[in-house]
C-alpha cells in the first residue's frame, strides 16, 4: 500500500482544530468517563464514587439475562443485516434496469432512511398490534396465533422487519449508485455475447458490487447493534419477559431509568468492543474476498 | 420616522416589562406530569404567579416522571438544576442518599413560611419523612390503589356488594363467569400494587430492615409471604378463565377493556377515577378498596404518586420562593384545585373535613372517591406499613415485572419467577449498598 507522508504545518493544524475538538467533546471525552465508571461504583447525584476493578464486567458477565440480551443483539444484527441488503439489493437491481416509473421508485426508495427510529417503531405499531394492526387480521382466522406481547419470536421478528425497512433505504442508495458506476461497455459487450439479464446479473453486476457489499456489510452490522434503541423503546420496550431487550436498549433502562451508571457504563464498553471486533474480524476475513478493481 | 418612534417606545416597553419581571424572585421547578395533569401542574404555576407579585414560578414539563429525574440529574451534574423537583417514590433512594437534597420541614423554619406538618394524614407523611419525622419532600399529588368495578354487570350476576377479600373476589368473578361475562378481571402486572400495597394492606413484609427503612444491608422476602399464594391465584384464575391479561404491549389496557364495557373488574389508582369518569363509560360503575385475604387483619395502604423536592445549591431568594410555592400547593383551596382537576386525594386532615363538610364527596362526579381515604387511614402506619426504601427500586420492580409475565407466559412457575426475581433483586440491593457505602437514610 502506498503512504503519503505531510510535513507539520501551522496553517492544517488550526484548520483541524475545530474538527478535533468535536471529535474530542463529543466522543473520546464522554468514552474516557464511561471507561472510568466502568470500573467505580457512581453515584448518580455525584457525590463520590468507589473503585471496585473489574466486578462491573465480571457482574455483567455472568448474568445470564445479558447473555440473553447479547444473543438477540446478535440474532437482531444478522437478520436485519440480511434482510434489508438483500431488499435493497433487489430493489437497485430492478430501479437500474430503468422498469417503468424507476424515477418514481427511486425517490420513494430514499425516503425512509429520513424517518426517525421511534417514529418508523410509532408506524410500525400499527402493523404488528395484535388488538388493532393489520397483523389481527391473523386473530380473526385464528384467535390468539398473533400476539408480539405473548411470543418472544414474534416480538423479535417484528422489530427485525421494522429495523430491516428503515435500513432497506441506506444500501439501497448505495447499491444503485455502485450499479450506475459499472461501464455500459461491460454490460453491453455482455448482452452482444447473448448473456440475458439474469446472467448479467450474477456474473457481472453483483461481483463489481462487492466492494459497496462490504461497505454496507460493515456500516450495517454496525448501525444495528447500535442504533435500534428507538424501534425497540417504541415498538417492544424490551419484551416480552426480555427477549427484545438488546444490547443497546439495556444499557439505556440500566443506565438512565435504573440510574445504575457504572453497571451502563460497563455494558458500553462491552459492546463497543464486540463492535470493533466484529469490523475487524470483517476486514480481516470478509475483505479478502472483496476485489476493489 | 414614525417607525423609529415605535420601535422605540417598543423597545422601553420591552426594557419596562424586564426591570418589572426582574423584581420578582424566579426559581424553577421540573415537574414530570404529563397530558391532562401536566396542564394542571402548569396551572398551579400560573395561579401562584398571579396570587402574588414577589415570586414567580418557572415550570417546566419533563415529559414523565423518569425523565424528569434523569434530566435533573445530567442539570444537577452541569450545576444547572431548578430548584425544585417532582419526583416520584421509587427513584428518589439516591436522591435522599446523597443528601443534595433541603428537608422541606427545615426549609419553611429556617425562611419562616408556616405549614402546618401535623395536619398531614400519618400515611402519607410517614412515607415523605425521615426516621426522626422531618419532611423530605412536600406531598402533593397523591393517590392509592383501589378496584374499580361494572355494577351492571355485578347485578346481572346476582352480586351486590363489592368484594372486601380475595376469597370474594374470586366468588365473584366465577359468578360473573357464570352470567355470561366472558372476561371478569382485566389484570395487568403491577409491582406497585401487586407486591407493595399488597403487602402493605396484609401487613406482610417486602423486604428485610422493615422494607429497608433501618439500613441497606436489605434483602426482599417477598418470595416467602403471602405474596406468593396471591400472585399464584391470579395466575389460577387466568387459567380458569375468571381473569383475562389486559395490557397495552398486546393491544388494550386493563382501564379501556373496563371502559368499554368488555371486562367487569379492574385494579388502578384512585388518580384513574377521574379519567374513567372523563371516558363516560355507558354503565353504572363504583370503585372500592383493595381486597385483603380472610384470616388476615387489614392495614393500611400507603400512598402513590409524587412529591415535590427542594435541591441544594440554590440562592436564599430562590428557596424563600420555593418555600413559598410549596405553602400555597398546601393550602385548601389549591388542594381542591387539583381534586377537582385529577383523581387524586387530599393531603391534609383538615382539608378532607372541610370538603366532607361541603359535601364535596357527595356529588357527581366525586362520588366515593374517599374511599381511597379509608384504604389509606384504615390503621395507623406499623413498622411494616409505613412505605418502602429501597435502593435500585425501578429495577426491582422491573425483575418482578418480567418475571411475573414469564411466569403468566407459562415458561416458569409463579414461585421460580418470584425466587428469580427476588434473588436479583437482592443482588441491585447489594450494589446499591456498596455504591452508598457507610451511608444510612435519613
Amino acid at each position: 500500500m502506498r503512504r503519503a507522508y505531510f510535513k507539520f504545518s501551522w496553517i492544517a493544524a488550526v484548520l483541524l482544530a475545530p474538527q478535533l475538538m468535536i471529535i474530542f467533546v463529543f466522543f473520546y471525552w464522554p468514552s474516557a468517563q464511561a471507561l472510568y465508571w466502568a470500573f467505580t461504583l457512581e453515584q448518580p447525584w455525584g457525590g463520590g464514587n468507589t473503585w471496585v476493578g473489574f466486578e462491573n464486567f465480571a457482574n455483567v458477565l455472568s448474568d445470564p439475562y445479558y447473555w440473553g440480551s447479547v444473543r438477540v443483539s446478535v440474532i437482531y444484527a444478522v437478520a436485519t443485516t440480511i434482510l434489508a441488503m438483500g431488499m435493497a439489493l433487489i430493489l437497485a437491481l430492478f430501479a437500474d434496469r430503468q422498469l417503468a416509473g424507476y424515477r418514481a421508485y427511486r425517490i420513494g426508495l430514499i425516503w425512509p432512511y429520513a424517518v426517525a427510529a421511534p417514529a418508523v417503531g410509532l408506524s410500525f405499531q400499527f402493523v404488528f398490534n395484535p388488538g388493532a394492526g393489520i397483523f389481527s387480521y391473523l386473530n380473526t382466522l385464528s384467535p390468539g396465533v398473533w400476539d408480539p406481547s405473548v411470543y418472544p419470536w414474534q416480538a423479535i421478528a417484528s422489530i427485525v422487519i421494522a429495523g430491516a425497512w428503515k435500513q432497506v433505504a441506506y444500501s439501497f442508495i448505495f447499491f444503485l449508485a455502485a450499479l450506475q458506476a459499472i461501464p455500459r461497455s461491460l454490460s453491453e459487450a455482455a448482452v452482444m455475447d447473448g448473456a440475458r439479464p439474469l446472467r448479467r446479473m450474477i456474473d457481472l453486476q453483483l461481483p463489481l458490487l462487492t466492494p459497496t457489499f462490504f461497505f454496507l456489510l460493515v456500516i450495517n452490522i454496525t448501525d444495528s447493534f447500535t442504533d435500534s434503541f428507538g424501534i425497540v423503546d417504541t415498538l417492544t420496550g424490551g419484551g416480552p419477559f426480555r427477549s427484545t431487550d438488546l444490547m443497546v436498549y439495556k444499557i439505556y433502562t440500566d443506565g438512565f431509568q435504573s440510574l445504575d451508571y457504572s453497571g451502563a457504563a460497563a455494558q458500553s464498553i462491552i459492546l463497543m468492543l464486540l463492535v470493533m471486533a466484529l469490523t475487524f474480524v470483517q476486514f480481516r476475513y470478509i475483505e479478502r474476498r472483496v476485489h476493489y478493481t | 420616522m414614525n417607525r423609529t418612534m415605535t420601535s422605540v417606545a417598543a423597545l422601553g416597553l420591552a426594557l419596562m416589562g424586564s426591570a418589572a419581571a426582574a423584581e420578582k424572585v424566579k426559581f424553577e421547578y421540573w415537574y414530570g406530569l404529563t397530558g391532562d395533569l401536566g396542564a394542571v401542574v402548569l396551572e398551579t404555576c400560573n395561579r401562584f404567579n398571579a396570587s402574588q407579585a414577589e415570586y414567580e414560578a418557572v415550570c417546566v414539563g419533563q415529559d414523565g416522571y423518569e425523565k424528569a429525574v434523569q434530566n435533573t440529574i445530567a442539570a444537577f451534574r452541569a450545576e444547572k438544576h431548578p430548584t425544585l423537583l417532582q419526583s416520584f417514590d421509587a427513584g428518589t433512594a439516591d436522591l435522599m442518599l446523597s443528601g443534595e437534597f433541603y428537608p422541606v420541614t427545615q426549609l419553611m423554619a429556617d425562611t419562616g413560611v408556616t405549614v402546618d406538618w401535623s395536619d398531614y394524614f400519618p400515611g402519607i407523611a410517614n412515607y415523605y419523612s425521615s426516621s426522626k419525622g422531618e419532611f423530605f419532600s412536600m406531598p402533593w399529588n397523591s393517590s392509592t390503589p383501589v378496584y374499580y368495578f361494572n355494577k351492571d354487570h355485578f347485578a346481572k350476576a346476582g352480586l351486590t356488594e363489592a368484594p372486601l377479600t380475595w376469597e370474594g373476589m374470586e366468588a365473584a368473578l366465577v359468578k360473573l363467569k357464570e352470567s355470561g361475562q366472558a372476561c371478569g378481571l382485566a389484570y395487568a402486572p403491577s409491582s406497585w400494587i401487586d407486591l407493595e400495597q399488597f403487602s402493605m394492606a396484609h401487613n406482610v413484609p417486602v423486604a428485610s430492615n422493615n422494607n429497608g427503612y433501618d439500613g441497606l444491608n436489605t434483602e426482599l422476602l417477598y418470595n416467602t409471604t403471602l405474596h406468593v399464594k396471591h400472585m399464584e391465584n391470579i395466575q389460577r384464575w387466568i387459567t380458569e378463565g375468571v381473569a383475562s391479561i389486559r395490557t397495552a404491549a398486546a393491544g388494550k389496557s386493563a382501564r379501556d377493556s373496563f371502559v368499554e364495557g368488555e371486562c367487569s373488574v379492574f385494579f388502578s389508582s384512585i388518580a384513574d377515577h377521574n379519567t374513567v369518569h372523563k371516558l363516560k363509560p355507558s354503565f353504572a360503575w363504583d370503585v372500592q378498596i383493595i381486597p385483603t385475604y380472610e384470616g388476615v387483619e387489614r392495614h393500611n395502604t400507603v400512598v402513590g404518586g409524587a412529591s415535590l423536592w427542594v435541591l441544594s445549591g440554590k440562592t436564599p431568594e430562590e428557596y424563600k420562593a420555593a418555600a413559598t410555592y410549596l405553602a400555597f400547593l398546601a393550602t385548601k383551596e389549591e388542594q381542591q384545585f387539583l381534586l377537582e382537576n385529577s383523581g387524586y386525594i387530599p393531603v391534609t386532615k383538615s382539608t378532607y373535613e372541610a370538603l366532607k363538610a361541603e359535601g364535596f364527596y357527595s356529588a357527581e362526579p366525586y362520588i366515593n372517591r374517599d374511599i381511597a381515604m379509608k384504604s389509606l387511614t384504615f390503621t395507623e402506619p406499623g413498622p411494616l406499613t409505613r412505605g418502602i426504601r429501597l435502593g435500585g427500586m425501578i429495577q426491582i420492580r422491573s425483575e418482578w415485572q418480567s418475571e411475573v409475565e414469564a411466569a403468566l407466559a407459562g415458561q416458569k412457575t409463579m414461585k421460580e419467577a418470584l425466587d428469580t426475581a427476588t434473588s436479583r433483586g437482592n443482588d441491585i440491593l447489594a450494589r446499591f449498598a456498596k455504591t452508598y457505602e457507610g451511608k444510612s437514610f435519613p
